[in-house]
């Protein structure tokens, strides 16, 4: 019932924001994210799943990606959306900032059978 | 002796007399047959101990397997020794094979320093000759530029890397299934690839041996875990009239096969570290084992080709 709700969002959202869809705000950070810094959206990469499989973020959030595997993943966009990720080891991070609202699928270009999607909402 | 169908009562195109002729080619693919599917097989610590060289062969080869040089979690520590220590094997075999296949992840994050530990080690066995293709985790950074430039140069790789070369009668075809993947999807060829590939076997007679060699298995062992490749079965088509056709893939880090046909399918063990068995844990990652057992989850796996006599005889060997 939560992901039928999401998905619905997701449809009226892409419909909406169709018009002026621009390409996600982009920013790869290599450290840790803050206390301080907006609120960070974290899926994490275990036993070759991205969890939450769909996220549904607030434009200008960031959204981090943590790899708990031992097997190194990749974070790359189904429609090239957004810059993708080099090969992320054991604990490493991927960050990116959410731009136009916009339903983003990705996946992992090394295992391609796991995929997740972000939904993107206005702020 | 001719090439003609004297009866096809199948109507696939081969006779009873065309099928053993083609399968003398591949006597272990009867032995299989015979004994359920079951190989042969033997470590090559047994066939040192003999101390008696092999049986002269007009063509032996060996493969090896997700080196993954750079790995260094718990299920193996050290996987450059266990590469070493694989050399060390193929340096002690009374008869040493002709060439290398190596099925691909060199290396586990595609590093150039990675690379040149491989290469550095590989200097130390004396078999010179090796024929490469890719694994995932060769290519990660750079959609394999780097990797075809070292590996895939002296064999005049075409398009992602892919090859043939013949040796001793038989035709060897190195494919590339790990580039280009598509969300959601398995191993993938391409319509490039199997383009070149429906060429390259066009004027091949059907009793001419082909080995297929892929890192990504070229059989749906489990798709679940990505095990396979989507554009496989256009590729096997393409194969489906020669009478030995042996198909040798990695990726899986444990020996798997099948007999479909003329078709052997045979996947190698890893010199790195092992991996489940399908959909027998959470994910398909690295396999911890006791630390005793490990060497016995490596290995390698040999190829011996007896022209017009038996075999393409496959036999694995760990590392214990």
């Amino acid at each position: 019932m939560y992901k039928l709700i999401r998905n619905q969002t997701a449809l009226i959202i892409l419909a909406v924001s169709s018009l002026f869809f621009t390409n996600f705000a982009l920013g790869q950070a290599e450290k840790e994210v803050s206390a301080n810094d907006a609120k960070t959206n974290q899926i994490v990469i275990k036993d070759f799943h991205f969890t939450p499989q769909t996220l549904t973020v607030k434009a200008g959030e960031k959204i981090t990606w943590i790899n708990r595997d031992e097997e190194p993943h990749t974070v790359v966009s189904v429609e090239k959306q957004f810059k993708k990720s080099g090969p992320l080891d054991t604990d490493q991070e991927f960050t990116v900032t959410a731009g136009a609202p916009g339903t983003y699928t990705y996946f992992c270009s090394v295992h391609p059978k796991m995929t997740g999607t972000i939904v993107v909402v206005k702020s | 002796m001719s090439d003609y169908i004297s009866h096809d009562h199948e109507h696939d195109g081969i006779d009873r007399r065309g099928f053993l002729q083609c399968m003398a080619w591949a006597g272990t693919g009867i032995l299989w047959t015979i004994s359920g599917g079951v190989l042969v097989s033997k470590t090559l610590a047994q066939v040192a101990k003999a101390g008696e060289p092999l049986p002269a062969t007009d063509l032996s080869f060996l493969q090896i397997s997700d080196s993954h040089i750079g790995f260094s979690k718990e299920a193996n520590k050290d996987v450059t020794e266990t590469f070493k220590i694989a050399l060390d094997r193929i340096n002690a075999m009374p008869t040493p094979p002709s060439f290398l296949i190596h099925t691909g992840d060199i290396t586990q994050l595609s590093k150039a320093e990675e690379f040149d530990t491989f290469d550095q080690v590989l200097k130390g066995c004396r078999t010179k000759d090796v024929f490469y293709v890719p694994g995932e985790h060769d290519v990660l950074t750079d959609g394999g530029k780097f990797y075809r430039e070292r590996y895939l140069k002296s064999v005049e790789g075409k398009g992602s890397g892919w090859y043939s070369f013949n040796k001793n009668g038989v035709h060897f075809i190195g494919l590339v299934n790990v580039v280009n993947l598509q969300a959601g999807g398995l191993g993938q060829l391409g319509d490039d690839q199997l383009e070149w590939l429906e060429a390259d076997v066009k004027g091949l007679g059907t009793s001419t041996p082909i080995v297929v060699f892929a890192h990504i298995p070229l059989w749906a062992v489990y798709p679940e875990w990505g095990w396979g490749t989507s554009d496989s079965e256009q590729a096997l088509g393409y194969l489906k009239r020669f009478g030995s056709v042996t198909v040798l893939n990695g990726h899986i880090h444990q020996v798997l096969q099948k007999v479909e046909g003329n078709m052997t399918f045979h996947t190698a063990m890893s010199t790195a570290f092992p991996q489940p068995a399908p959909g027998t844990a959470p994910s398909p990652g690295p396999l911890n084992v006791p630390a005793d057992k490990l060497r016995s989850m490596l290995g390698l796996t040999s190829v011996r080709y007896l022209q017009g006599k038996s075999s393409l005889a496959v036999v694995d060997s760990s590392l214990t």
